[in-house]
Formats: structure tokens, sequence, C-alpha cells
């Protein structure tokens, strides 16, 4: 049980110098402590959580999932669910929130404190128009008549640089990409005016440069509006470049508070040194000394989506993929990174052919897989595997986790009687490091991990030769990433088995695989060995890849985010011609518009699609 | 939202039309004819009767000019009343029996989705158990059961209301005979405003209305109630369908000319225009009202439109 | 089919007070009109001179009282709940197992074979059924159990085949069927093992909640005097010949009244029961 300090001194730049003498905080949490009613007996979320947040000054809060950071706040607010119970002290502004009335509550609610919630997709209504949500909070809580009301909605959308802001008030939330949700939901939690903005993980169903854009956004309201904020997150690099101090919680108790640079650099707890170690960029894993013969060959592979069905609808087409070509040979591990509708689950479907490409080949082995008889190609799949992104949802809940990795056998023709079959389930669950005693278990009752780990070991049972691993630890925890990337290295060192990694986690891919290939709206950018795309990228993309990944560095993130450059992705429906990334490129010429960039050869493993990367360097 | 009404109706067209042609399948491919009921007839005597009504032509021809007579309102002669064709039969008992559907539909939205809502509500308090078991008896009551037992109680016990029959513009005689085939629909639209309601209150949205301080009331009214109504619209098709089978059953308890009693008449009779004719009328009432249903679900719900 | 899962859900249904009433009280219903018919000389169609139109509890022959012919009321209402239970149930398991495969196949074929198969159903939806069946019965011969069961079966299944499609489509884009098909089954592997043992939950309820509707078909029917004929007796045919008689000798319509009434919520307590164990949400 920790409190912090009542007065204290920004150490980050970014931040607005306190008044000498003593503030006091603008809210403060003393002894909160959260329950829940459940059929199974009350559980405890938050512990006597005890936390100030001065005027003017952004509180980071960290933890992983579960530590119920945003359960204390949305006690505070009275936002709980219905069998949530709070008890201690929660003081806005001098007055006690918990022992409010409903209406003084719902007067301090939008008007003195704001709040941005994580998945902007659910947190905002579906029926009603971004500028009908926009407007009656206006109206209510700045007391203007619709028109003015209008137009205040107007500025408010521009000035969180939401693009084409006239046109986004009558549209709904479904028509908008994730990054325009969030600004929308930014600019209804600004709209009464508050003094303290409450933002609950509100980067985090969102792409890297998405993030980066909304975290500057943030950081630059903080400035000008002098507004006091509370951001909770999982990730370091998030808080870093906003808060000036930094809670971290666990399992519902406050572990340690101190300032941005304190916590960051020199953690005084074992705790928050373990989680920050979960951040660190992991040092990538040597690349294999020679390259065999290509085992997997992409030649020109494309995949088109039919949109828009019914008779009386144009049926448009979606290029999920286009021109992709590249090998693999035995043992190596490609990485395939990207933002989201950049192509990449596609790719790895296509790989194995659960996608059937549009146009191209696929060669595994030497059998072209697209003109296999479907009796041919399930044969196949058990040379070739794959791992899916959500570790739950791939198993099937009514199996045990005993059935669930031995069914790949009954496919696969290796009939054993049920001894053995049992034998070589517990074999491969102790490869991934499962209990065997998990055998009988159902997936419900299995961790996010070790359901992972189920979902590898059903696929390693047949021996396969490639492995494609489609995001599979995004859904995870940051020490439980860390925990499955290992795993997955050990497996690939031991049995041999070729790799293709999909994420949009660059450090991850940077670890686990030999070569990188990029993705920016199903075209390939540029294609390099690991270590040389993360030191020395030459396409522009990769550049504001990197540039976007949040660093645990209170002295760099900053300047960084500051560094942000606007701009939405366009939509795949219509890509831009020529280069697709040339809306974005800071270096985009007029033949970027008219020429498609040709794969080119830049030497020591690299290829790059762009124009200009011999004057980029 | 204009689109998406026209492609509703282009789908609503071509339904009703394969609903004539199977209604006229099964009746001319069934066994026995209306002439078979009756006295074994001199074949020649038989012969004229089915070139008068055009039995004898080949079945596409029957049906083309079926169609085209349907075109102009026609369904045909009554073969079981022979004075009478059969829209004059339909005319005659439609108005009441459309006046029954229509009004127990009203009543059963006008009771049912307000109780509901109270219930959701109330959660967890004596007036949700209260609407929640009152609403598991009324859908689990089979109107043949209530009616007359309404009738027994209201008619004859209390002698507030007539037991049974009609008199032109005397509404009292519709009282129960609207209230019992109200009764178990209203009873589900409560226990599915009831869950639907619950279900989205619990949605993160609602709560992110709240934060923005909006006060409770208007979060309900603004935010919760559309989307909570929308499995509600879609049962008030088949809570259609239910008060138009229900119809018949309510005519013949409480004795009301409506048109219910033509289709058993008629199909004991095996007076093909006649059956026909009905089918056609209540799928068309069906179709309409469904189609009605659709387009309050496209209003209410953004999503739905852009399918 | 895996234990545990199922395990847990009767532990849920025994907790359920509610529920497990029902279940009882329908399991005395059934095992009275199974066993107690035995209990007295009269059968259905036995006509009793001496005691015409006798209400219950006047004579000790007769406890359910006589009707306007002298038949055995305690007879004839329990062959009448017999036969409705039993029409019922078959009709059910047909329509349940007509329902299932239709819209297990249609929502796992996807495509344009979806697109027909669930068409075919939404034409047949509104199409005003019960006139269909009327006409079916008339034409096809009245009385005959085996028509009313296809009648009566033979609509049911539309609602259960809509159900099951929209949950094979929901099953169909969750991870664990992708897995398979990664894995190598073929297709109807996949609907066999994978799609169908999840579907398992949704049928049972569903079954369940069908019954009931069964009950109330069959005595609609009975009712307008197309279903199960005279002399037999079904809870239908009581009732109306009840409703008839209701001013002088309410206790006939009474008595198979408060039969039907019973099931009725009884098996709908059960099918709600039997949806909140397997499904555990918030009520």
């Amino acid at each position: 049980m920790l409190s912090a300090m009542a007065c204290v001194m920004p150490s980050i730049p970014a931040s607005v110098e306190a008044p000498p003498g003593v503030v006091p905080p603008l809210l403060e949490l003393t002894g909160l402590t959260v329950r829940y009613a459940t059929p199974a007996g009350p559980v405890t979320v938050s512990r006597e959580v005890s936390l100030e947040v001065a005027p003017g000054e952004c509180l980071g809060i960290v933890g992983e999932s579960g530590a119920g950071k945003s359960q204390t706040f949305l006690a505070a607010l009275g936002l709980l669910a219905a069998n949530g119970r709070v008890s201690g002290s929660a003081r806005f502004d001098g007055t006690e929130l918990l022992s409010l009335s409903p209406r003084a509550l719902d007067r301090i609610r939008g008007a003195g404190i704001g709040m941005v919630f994580q998945d902007p997709m659910t947190s905002l209504t579906p029926h009603l128009t971004v500028g009908d949500q926009l407007i009656e909070v206006i109206m209510r809580h700045r007391r203007l008549g619709r028109a003015a009301a209008r137009r205040r909605a107007l500025e408010l959308l521009v000035h969180v640089q939401l693009t084409d802001a006239a046109r986004r008030m009558q549209q709904y939330s479904h028509e908008l990409s994730g990054g325009m949700r969030q600004r929308v939901m930014i600019a209804i939690a600004l709209s009464g005016e508050p003094r303290l903005l409450i933002a609950d993980e509100p980067t985090t169903a969102l792409d890297v440069t998405v993030q980066a854009q909304i975290l500057a956004l943030l950081a630059a309201l903080k400035r000008e509006h002098a507004m006091a904020m509370v951001l909770i997150t999982h990730d370091f690099g998030a808080v870093a470049g906003v808060a000036d101090r930094v809670a971290v919680m666990r399992a519902g108790s406050v572990v340690e508070v101190g300032t941005a640079a304190q916590v960051l650099t020199a953690p005084r707890e074992a705790y928050t040194r373990e989680l920050l170690a979960a951040t660190q960029p992991l040092a990538p894993c040597a690349p294999p000394a020679r390259r065999g013969a290509p085992t997997l060959i992409l030649e020109g592979v494309a995949v088109d989506f039919a949109v828009g069905r019914g008779w009386l609808r144009r049926r448009g087409r979606l290029s999920a993929l286009r021109d992709v070509s590249l090998e693999l040979a035995a043992g190596e591990s490609l990485g395939v990174v990207g933002e989201s509708g950049g192509g990449k689950s596609t790719l790895a479907r296509a790989v194995l052919s659960l996608r059937r490409p549009s146009r191209g080949r696929v060669v595994w082995m030497g059998r072209e897989l697209t003109q296999l008889p479907p009796a041919d190609l399930r044969a196949l799949r058990g040379e070739l595997q794959m791992i899916f992104q959500d570790p739950l949802g791939s198993l099937d809940p009514r199996m045990t986790v005993g059935e669930i990795v031995a069914e790949p056998l009954a496919v696969h023709r290796l009939q054993l009687p049920r001894a053995a079959r049992r034998a070589a389930v517990a074999a491969q669950l102790e490869r991934v490091e499962l209990p065997p005693a998990l055998i009988d278990r159902y997936p419900h009752e299995l961790s996010g991990g070790e359901c992972q780990r189920v979902g590898i070991a059903r696929a390693m049972i047949v021996e396969p030769k490639l492995l494609v691993c489609d995001e599979p630890v995004s859904a995870l925890d940051g020490p439980t990433q860390r925990q499955i990337v290992a795993l997955l290295e050990r497996l690939r060192r031991e049995s041999g088995v070729s790799l293709i990694l999909v994420s949009h986690n660059l450090a991850l891919v940077q670890r686990l695989c030999d070569r990188v290939l990029v993705l920016y709206l199903g075209r390939m950018m540029e294609l390099a060995p690991a270590g040389v795309l993360g030191g020395a990228p030459r396409h522009p993309y990769t550049r504001e890849l990197l540039a976007a990944v949040p660093l645990a560095d209170p002295g760099l993130q900053p300047g960084r985010l500051r560094l942000t450059r606007p701009g939405e992705p366009p939509s795949p429906l219509e890509p831009p011609s020529g280069c697709v990334y040339r809306t974005r490129c800071p270096h985009a010429l007029e033949r970027c518009a008219t020429e498609v960039p040709a794969w080119e050869d830049a030497g020591a493993g690299e290829r790059v699609a762009c124009h200009r990367w011999r004057e980029l360097l | 939202m204009l689109s998406y009404a026209l492609r509703r109706i282009a789908v609503a067209v071509p339904t009703l039309l394969i609903i004539i042609t199977l209604s006229f399948g099964i009746v001319r491919l069934a066994p026995g004819g209306p002439f078979d009921q009756e006295q074994t007839l001199n074949p020649a005597v038989r012969a004229n009767l089915d070139r008068l009504y055009g039995f004898d032509r080949p079945l596409l021809v029957q049906y083309s000019r079926y169609l085209a007579a349907l075109a102009h309102g026609d369904f045909g002669p009554s073969l079981s009343e022979r004075d009478f064709s059969v829209t004059e039969l339909i005319s005659q008992g439609l108005p009441l029996s459309v006046t029954l559907g229509l009004a127990a539909i009203f009543l059963a939205i006008l009771v049912g989705i307000p109780t509901g809502v109270l219930a959701a509500l109330a959660r967890g308090r004596s007036p949700d158990y209260l609407v929640s078991a009152l609403a598991a008896l009324g859908i689990a009551l089979p109107t043949f059961v209530t009616g007359p037992a309404l009738a027994l109680f209201f008619g004859l016990y209390l002698g507030w209301l007539p037991v049974a029959g009609w008199q032109p513009g005397a509404p009292r005689y519709l009282v129960l005979p609207v209230v019992t085939l109200a009764i178990p629909v209203a009873a589900y639209l409560a226990r599915l405003m009831r869950a639907s309601l619950l279900e989205v209150l619990r949605a993160p949205y609602v709560r992110s209305a709240r934060a923005r301080g909006l006060g409770e009331l208007r979060v309900l009214w603004r935010h919760a109630l559309r989307p909570a109504l929308l499995p509600v619209v879609s049962y008030l098709g088949p809570a259609v369908a239910f008060v138009v089978t229900g119809s018949l059953v309510i005519e013949t308890v409480f004795g009301l000319p409506g048109t219910g009693r033509y289709l058993v008449q008629g199909a004991i009779n095996r007076d093909y225009p006649l059956v026909m004719g009905m089918i056609i009328v209540y799928a068309a009432f069906t179709l309409t009202l469904n189609l009605a249903a659709d387009l309050l679900y496209g209003w209410l719900d953004p999503r739905a439109r852009r399918e | 089919m895996p234990h545990g899962l199922w395990r847990a859900a009767a532990r849920r249904l025994r907790g359920d007070r509610i529920a497990c009433m029902a279940l009882a009280l329908i399991a005395a219903i059934a095992l009275l009109a199974s066993f107690a018919p035995l209990l007295t000389p009269w059968s259905y169609d036995s006509l009793d001179w001496q005691h015409l139109a006798q209400p219950p509890g006047t004579t000790a022959a007769h406890w359910f009282g006589t009707d306007r012919l002298g038949r055995d009321l305690f007879v004839r209402t329990l062959l009448g709940i017999r036969l409705s239970l039993l029409i019922s149930l078959a009709a059910s398991a047909l329509s349940v197992g007509i329902g299932l495969t239709w819209g297990a196949l249609a929502g796992f074929a996807g495509g344009r074979t979806d697109e027909w198969m669930m068409r075919f159903v939404d034409v047949l939806y509104s199409l005003p059924y019960l006139f269909i069946v009327i006409i079916l019965s008339t034409l096809l011969g009245r009385g005959s159990i085996g028509v009313l069961l296809l009648a009566i079966g033979a609509i049911g299944w539309l609602t259960t085949a809509r159900i099951v499609h929209g949950q094979t489509l929901a099953l169909k884009e969750r991870g664990f069927v992708e897995a398979a098909r990664a894995t190598g089954l073929t297709g109807p592997a996949i609907l066999l093992r994978h799609i169908v043992p999840n579907l398992a939950g949704t049928v049972v309820v569903y079954a369940t909640l069908t019954v009931p509707q069964m009950i109330l078909f069959e005595s609609f029917l009975s009712f307008l005097g197309l279903g199960v004929q005279e002399p037999h007796a079904s809870l239908g045919n009581l009732i109306n010949a009840g409703a008839q008689e209701m001013e002088s000798a309410p206790w006939m319509l009474l008595t198979p009244a408060i039969f039907l009434v019973l099931l009725l919520v009884c098996l709908n307590a059960l099918g709600d029961g039997l949806r909140d164990a397997l499904d555990p949400r918030e009520r």
C-alpha cells in the first residue's frame, strides 16, 4: 500500500510545470477497494488502491490484464456492473464521488471527468451517427442550442485530427476505421471540457502507426488544454511518451509509483523490472549458415474477394493480395509484417491453400498446391500446419485436450491403439511444456498461454515440415508472449521445421525470423534479413513502422511521438494507383502515382519495391 | 434506406407468386374433386360441370387463367356457395377478421413491450418476478382454453361482456376475442423485451453513454431502447403468423362471422377457388406485415441496411 | 460425447428449483397416464347409462365424472394425455430431426446452396401452414394418426432449421473449424465431429420447447375437428367437447384444460431451465 507524494515536480519537458507550493490533487483515491459478487463467491479486483493525480499532470497506470487498472477508475465514476461493490474514497476536486447522488454524479461525468474506452467499435452507440452522439453531449454540458452545438462538434472533430470531419458527422461508427472511431471517442470525451481525462487502453485495438498517432494526439491535447490525464495501458512504451508519473499495478494492488523517468529507467520493484524486461527488443537469432533449395515457392500469388452480394448490387472486387512471390528453404523462417488490411493473414492462408489464390502458383516440394485434387491436398496437410490467432477459439470447446491433440493422427491415417495414442499425446504435451495431467481437461479450463501450447502440440504431433503462425501471441500478455516465442524457437531448433510467422509485432518477428517481408495493402514492400531490416530499412514504410513502435524510454519517446505523421491508411477497396504507399509517403513523386515500382534486388539478400530506394539512405 | 426497402419489396413479390403457385398445385393435384362428395354424378353432367368451371383444360392453362383473373381481383366463383363468388364471400368477412388481427397485435405491443421494459429495469425485484411468471403462463395457455375461460368468467359469471356472437357496430363483442388472441403474443413480447433490454444494458456502449453524464433516462431512451427492440421487431413476423392462424380458432370459439370459417368449410367441401382465395389473402396479409416489420428493423439498425 | 460439460449442466439444472419441479410434475403426469387407466374397469368408449353427465365426486365409480354419453372422464382424460404426449413426442422427434439436418447442411454448405435452402424455408414459413395442414388432413383422410404426425412434424421443422442454421453459421466462423480444415479433415467429418456436437445444446433446448408446441398444434387440429377423431380421446377434442358444454357441465372442460395447461407450463419451464443450464448467463 503505497501513497504518492502530494506535490510532484514533473521532470519530463513535455508536461506543464507545477506552480510552487502545495497544490491539492485533482483526483484522489484512498483505500479504494472493488469487489464483485459472483456465484462462486466474492472476487476482489482492486485492493486498497491509493493514487493521486495533480491538475495538469498525466498519471500512467501500467499492469497486465486483470490487474484491476480499469476497474478502479470505473468504480470511482460509478460505472461498475450491477454486482460490483466499492468501498474507500474517491475525491474529485474535493468532492467525494462515491457518495454523490446519481444526478450530481451525472454532472461530473463528462463535464468534470471525461472517459475514453478501450474498444471504440463497441463503445460507440451503433445506431446513432457520430454527429448525433457528439452534439448530444455538447448540448447537455455546454448548454448550447443545436446549431451552435453542431458547429462546436465540427470544431472538435477537426481538433482531434479527424479527416473529412463534415462527412464523418453523418456516418455511423461501423463505417469508420479503428483510428477514426477512437478520435471520435476522444472528441466526445473532450466536448464537456473536462478537467480530467481517463483513457482506458485507448490504443490496444489499433495498428501500430495509428497507435502512435493517437498517443501523439493525447500528448498534444494534454499540453494545449493543461488537462490532467490518467492513461491506463499494459504497454510501457505508451506511457513513456505521455505520462509524468507512472503507477504499476498487479492483482489489484499498486506495486510501485513514481515519476516516469524513475519507474521506467530505475524501477525499485522486481515485478516492475520483470514487466519492463518483457518489452525490451529482442536480439535477433542467428541466421542459418546457408540456405538450401527452396521447399516453398510462391509466384505472383493474388487473392481477390468478391464484395457486395445480392442481385441488385454491383459486385466489387477487393484485392487482398497482389503479386506476391517468395521462396522459403527447409528450416528457414520468414516473418510477414504489416498492418491490419495489409494481407498478412490472407497470405498465411493462401500458402496453405486454406484460401485458394485467385492467380499465381503455390508450389510445395515441387507439387503445385493449387492444382491438386482435394484428397491429395488433404493428405499433404500433414506436412503443412498452422497456429491461429485466437488460442481459445481455435480449440473445439466440446473436446478434451487429449482428443484435440490426437485428432491429426486419426486424419493422417496414423491409426494407433488407444494406449499408444495417449502416449503420443502425452509426449507432445511434454514437448510444449504442459503437464500431462491436462490431457483430460477442457479448453475453457486453461489459460490463454496454455491453450496456445495445445494448439502448437496439435500442429506438431504430425511432425510437419512447415508451420505457419498467424499472430500466435497477439492475444496474450507480455510475459506469456515471451514464453511462447521461446517455445517456438526451441521447436524450430530441435525439429528443423520451416516457419512463416505473421505478426504486426516487429520485435517478435525480428527475434524468431531469418528474413522479414513487409506488406502494405497486400503488396510486397520490402524483404530483407531480420538484422538488416531492423537496423537499416530501405523502404519508407518500413521506416514508418519502426518509428511508430513505442519505446519504454521516457527520454526518447516524447520526441518520437512529436514526429508522428498524420494520415489514414487508404481503403483496400480503392487502393492508390501506382505505388500504393504513396499517399502516406513523405518522399512521393509524380512517378509514384503512375508507375508501380518493380521488385528490385538491393544486394545482400534484400529486395525493395520503391522508385527512390537508392537515394533514401 | 431506400435501396434496402426496394430490395425487401423485390423479395416479397416473388414469394407471393410462389405461394400462389404452390397452393394452386397442392389444391389441384390432391385426389378428389369438388363434385366427388355428392352423389355419384352422371358422367355427362360431370363433363358439363367440368367444362363450365374449366377443369377439363390442361393445368397450365388453368393456372394462367387463374393468374389473369387474380390481377383483376377476381378469385373465381365459389363451388360450395353457388350463389356467391369467392371475392364476395371473402369481402364479407374480411373486415372483421382484419380488425380482429390488427387490434390483437396492437394490444399485444401496447401491453407487452412496456411491461418487458419495466421488468428489465426492476430486475431481481418483485415486479420482475411477477411479470416473468405471468408471461410464462400467458405463453403456455392455448387460446382455445383461455377463450372459453374468459368467456365463462367475464360473460357468464360477471356478465360484463357478451359471451359470443357479433353485432355490427358493437365493439364490445370484440373485446374478449381480441384480448384472448393478444395474450400469448403480449406474453412473449414481454419476455423477449426484458431479455433483450437486459442484454443491451450490459453493452459497452451503454456504459460509455453513462460516462458522458447524459443521465440514466436519456441513456435508456436514446441509446439502449432502439437496439433492444431489434429482436422484438424480428419476432413481429412470427407474431403476425400466429395471430392469423389463431384468429381461426378465436372466430370459432366466439362465433364471429369472419373469414376463418370459410377456410375450414372450403377445405372440407373441396371448394378450390375458395380455399385458394383464402390462402392468398392470408399470405398477402402476412407478407405485408412481415415487410413492414423488416422495414422497421432496417430503420432501427443501420448496420442491417448495407447487407 | 464428452461427459464433463453435460455433468456441469446437470448440476446447474439441479439447482434450478422451478425446472426440477416441472420435471417432477411431468414425470408424475406421464406415469399417471401410462398406468392409472389400469385402475378402473372402464375403457375410453364404454358407456355407463346409469351415470350420464355426472360431475366429479358424485359417484365412486367415476373419479372425474362422466360426459354426456356416460363415458368415464378419468380414463378418457388420461388416455387423451397419453395420446397427445405420444403424438407430440413423435412429431417433435421428426421435426427436430429434419430441422437439424436441413439447417446444419445449409449453414455448413454456404454459398448458393445455403441461399436456396434457406429461401425455401422462408417461403414455407410465410405460407399459412395451418391451412396447408388443414387441407392435407382433409384430403388425405381425417383421423389417420400417421397423417396427423406427418402434417404436424413436417411443419415444425422450419423454426428448428432456422435456429440451427444461425448457430451453424456462427460456429463456422469459430477458429476451431478452420483449424480442423487445416488439419486436413473432410467437410462431412468437420460437420459431424465438430459442428454437430456443438449444436447439441441448442438442439436439446429446442426439442424440449418443441414438444409443448406440438401438443398445441395437435390440440388445435383436434379442436377444429381435423385431428384425433371420436371416439378416441385427445386433450384437444376433449376440450372441444367440453367447451360446447361449458355452461351446463363445466367439469368437462376444466379437467382436460387443467392437464393441458399444466403440461404446457411445465414443459416450457423445463425447456427454459435447460437453456439456462446449458448456456449460463445472468438471467
